[in-house]
């Protein structure tokens, strides 16, 4: 049986953070991901932000990581490879009684010590963002929000730790744990055993159900759902900066999101979920979606639909339940990270290696640890000189599998070497099938590239795992 | 940079595409056909059944044997022909149009070139398009996915199979998937009427027993890993009948629901569109905004047969071999889509030759008159045994008949 120093449960966002970090130091890290490939749960359906650290008080935890985290991010996009941009963030307001709850999140954001932030009158607003409703009345600003791809964020932070000597498990679903002789022994659904020292839970929404199998405290996570829309890139709706409205109670609002690859994002809404698989999308929240979305944006259409899909939130209280546990020895708890997950999710990795070394964990920094990943190139960022040379070096390069979104057959290659082999890991990799197609011309070539690359028969591609089979049959 | 020079360049080389470059290449001029595929011949290629070349070729053939026909004709001509190549871009350069492409042999590629017939077809389309709410599950195709993965890859995508949408590819795929051994659960259509072919409708479900199940909406899709089943509300009245919803297992579901011309290229190189077909404005010579570019086939609006397709090509190359030598039209007309008419195609009329239309109505009706007219004075007038959205109606117009016709006047066309 594999012995590790920490085992960490769930390759989601912090699970990857947190593997990367401590792959910083001289220790044997195994990061147990229940699903086919990494990130596949809350961490791929979300919006995609890096907060603007104004919507929660300094005092709370959530705050204070956000805040730390989000200044991360030009270090780690230096690093790694993931697309991600500051463009700002604005919250609108479209009623002169919503301005003051604009001044309290603008003293908030001073409090916090946001850099930049700044209260807008109407004509600034619309100066920052011309596609704004024109009746906005005023609102905030702050420079330093952006956006990222939040999949390929996980990716290339699970790659980096694995290239640090990370040992990725994945389709390792976690049933018992049990302590022995200073050791955690886990057992999987499918069989397989490992034992650790110490245990990180960070299985977003089945944390509770974790938790409970080492032993350690008893909560219950509840998953509230979040649906969007895909619009086109060639929307005329497309805002130059992150839009919000003026949040409520629960939620951060329905808000349009330029993504980082061009696209635009509404959503999401705020609905409770039937239960932790329930990722099913709804007409009368999609409704809503556009609705809410066009009073912002008014020239949002649903003509520029491309797709629509929901992520679960994991809800527990009010702020993030991150902890070393009180009933379970060696057992850090990592649960209730919903917005502003994304964000707080590096300084979530330096905070639970705090929390471990204060459990005793020795922590001893590797001379040898390597920040930087190779960077893949991407056919649709080069310019045609770029793509000249990618070509002149690898043919693969000059075969678009994916026209909507220009995704070249070398991608598609690195992203399968990468360990990426269903249809939706390529996709998330790569955009190919993501475009306005959806996968009606590419996923025949995919099939092909992955059956080549691979030695897998074509009843063994799934979209992303388990019993999701591609095809049921052959002529 | 590979640079290459032309006369004219083809963007696409299905039907359209080798149609057009066919008629150029017989009026003398240099022609290069770019296609992203390794071979010629498009969506043909995967069209197995027959039913093409009736008005071409007098006879039945199969997609890839209608292709095969022009294929023919470019080998014998030594047309040239650019393969796995995909254009990136069109842009206006020094008065000349230069196409920038890629291909992994030739690395990336920059054509002049004094014409451009964009050729480059339509794509189905999705889910998201129609917004069915529900999970993601597997089991979720195109229709013309689904086509590409059983007749060129060998692959059978499903067993129990629902189809969305009552156009001609998923009606096709009905009778497809029946022959593979599937069975076909039903055919839901949206409208009162179907959206294909009649002759598709009799010969693909009739025949093989398949319900279609007309002013009914998917209104859900179930399945967690695999497609699990669909809800199904009826419509009545304009309304959702949600108390008469019902559940139909199946493990795939295939989506006809209409196709749209591939603009990206012309969007980006800042060729106007027009909402009522998705393709480029045109004029009476097929001409779009950017002077010298043309566009013909499903790219500028979506045909029901290859047939038709081939004549637009062939008046599009035509067209470009002309302006290539120096006409222009002396004087056009503004045709206008009158009542009953979605649009029609293209958008101005030549006084100086004949001039071939498309439209598409916009009703279903027996016995109807389609009606030309010149500032409101009926100038011909045709009875029409039946007509639907599906089926494209075409018309000839002769200058005579607009003699007439003043500086600012305008030409109707209208259904009753």
């Amino acid at each position: 049986m594999d012995q590790f120093d920490v085992a960490i449960i769930g390759a989601g966002v912090c699970g990857a953070n947190i593997a990367r970090k401590l792959s910083q130091y001289e220790l044997d890290v195994a990061l147990l991901e229940k699903e086919v490939d990494v990130s596949l749960g809350t961490s791929k359906a979300n919006s995609g932000i890096v907060h603007g650290g104004f919507h929660d008080h300094i005092r709370t935890l959530k705050a204070r990581l956000e805040l730390r985290g989000a200044l991360m991010f030009d270090r780690l996009h230096e690093e790694l490879d993931f697309p991600f941009e500051r463009c700002g963030i604005l919250v609108a307001a479209l009623h002169e009684d919503e301005m003051k709850a604009i001044e309290q999140l603008y003293l908030q954001g001073v409090e916090n010590g946001v850099i930049g932030i700044e209260m807008c009158s109407r004509e600034r607003m619309l100066e920052l963002e011309p596609t704004l409703n024109p009746d906005v009345v005023g609102g905030l600003y702050a420079p330093s929000g952006g956006i990222l791809e939040p999949y390929r964020f996980v990716f290339s932070l699970v790659e980096s730790a694995r290239n640090n000597g990370v040992h990725l498990k994945t389709e390792f679903e976690v049933e018992s744990a049990t302590r022995e002789a200073g050791f955690w022994r886990i057992r999987a659904k499918s069989g397989q055993e490992i034992s650790a020292r110490y245990v990180v839970n960070s299985a977003g929404l089945l944390a509770d159900s974790v938790s409970a199998a080492f032993g350690a405290e008893r909560f219950t996570i509840v998953p509230r759902k979040g649906e969007y829309y895909l619009l086109d890139r060639s929307t005329k709706a497309k805002p130059s900066r992150v839009i919000f409205p003026v949040p409520t109670e629960d939620s951060k609002g329905i808000l349009v999101i330029p993504t980082v690859e061009g696209t635009v994002l509404i959503g999401p809404t705020a609905s409770p979920a039937q239960n932790k698989e329930d990722f099913a999308t709804t007409r009368e929240q999609l409704e809503h979606v556009l609705h809410t979305a066009r009073m912002m944006v008014p020239s949002i259409s649903e003509n520029d639909v491309i797709t629509s899909f929901a992520g679960l939130r994991a809800v527990y209280g009010s702020d993030f339940y991150i902890a070393l546990s009180e009933k379970a020895q060696a057992f850090v708890q990592v649960a209730g990270i919903q917005s502003p997950g994304l964000t707080a999710s590096p300084a979530i990795g330096e905070y639970v290696k705090d929390l471990l070394k204060k459990a005793g964990l020795r922590l001893v920094e590797k001379s040898t640890w390597d920040p930087y990943v190779h960077k893949v190139p991407r056919a649709r960022d080069a310019d045609p000189f770029a793509l000249d040379a990618l070509v002149a070096q690898d043919p693969a390069y000059g075969d678009i599998v994916c026209r909507c979104e220009r995704v070249s057959e070398a991608e598609i290659v690195a992203a399968i070497r990468a360990g990426h082999t269903t249809l939706d890991g390529i996709k998330y990799y790569t955009r190919a099938q993501m475009g306005r197609c959806q996968g009606g011309f590419c996923t025949y070539k995919i099939i092909r590239i992955l059956m080549r690359e691979t030695g897998m028969s074509f009843d063994q591609i799934t979209k992303r795992g388990g019993g999701s089979f591609i095809l049921k049959g052959s002529l | 940079m590979k640079e290459l020079s032309f006369d004219a360049v083809v963007i696409g080389g299905g039907a359209a595409g080798m149609a057009a470059a066919l008629e150029l290449d017989t009026r003398g001029h240099s022609v290069l056909i770019v296609e992203r595929e390794a071979t010629l011949g498009g969506i043909l290629m995967q069209c197995i059944h027959n039913g093409f070349g009736l008005i071409e070729f007098n006879e039945e053939l199969t997609g890839p044997e209608f292709a095969q026909r022009f294929e023919e004709d470019i080998r014998n001509r030594n047309i040239q022909t650019s393969l796995r190549t995909t254009v990136l871009d069109i842009r206006e350069e020094g008065g000349l149009k230069a196409i920038y492409c890629v291909s992994p042999s030739q690395g990336m590629m920059r054509i002049e070139a004094r014409a451009i017939v964009l050729a480059m077809g339509c794509r189905e389309r999705t889910r998201g398009n129609i917004r069915i709410p529900g999970t993601r599950p597997a089991g979720i195709y195109t229709a013309g996915l689904a086509q590409r993965l059983i007749n060129i890859e060998g692959f059978i995508p499903g067993k129990d199979v629902v189809i969305i949408g009552s156009g001609d590819i998923g009606l096709i795929m009905a009778r497809r998937m029946s022959w593979s051994g599937c069975k076909v659960h039903a055919v839901i259509e949206i409208l009162p009427y179907p959206s294909g072919l009649t002759r598709n409708i009799v010969q693909c479900l009739d025949d093989f027993g398949i319900p279609l199940y007309l002013s009914h909406l998917v209104t859900n899709i179930y399945g967690k890993d695999r497609v699990e089943g669909i809800e199904v509300t009826p419509i009545e009245s304009g309304a959702l009948m949600h108390e008469k919803a019902f559940r139909i297992a199946c493990d795939t579901v295939l989506l006809s629901v209409g196709l749209v011309p591939e603009n990206e290229l012309s969007r980006n190189a800042g060729i106007e569109l027009q909402p009522a077909t998705n393709g480029p404005w045109v004029d009476s010579t097929l001409m779009t905004t950017m002077p010298g570019v043309f566009a013909c086939g499903n790219v500028l609006h979506v045909h029901d047969l290859v047939d038709y397709v081939v004549e637009e090509a062939r008046r599009a190359g035509a067209n470009a071999a002309a302006w290539l030598s120096g006409y222009r039209p002396a004087r056009e007309l503004r045709v206008k889509a009158g009542p009953n008419i979605r649009y029609v195609m293209p958008m101005r009329v030549n006084l100086e030759r004949e001039n071939r239309f498309y439209m598409r109505s916009l009703i279903v009706k027996n016995d109807a008159r389609l009606e030309v007219r010149l500032d409101g004075a009926v100038v011909r007038s045709r009875r029409l045994a039946h007509v639907q959205p599906s089926e494209m109606l075409s018309l000839m117009l002769v200058p005579e008949e607009l003699s007439a016709a003043g500086r600012d006047s305008t030409v109707e066309i209208a259904l009753l």
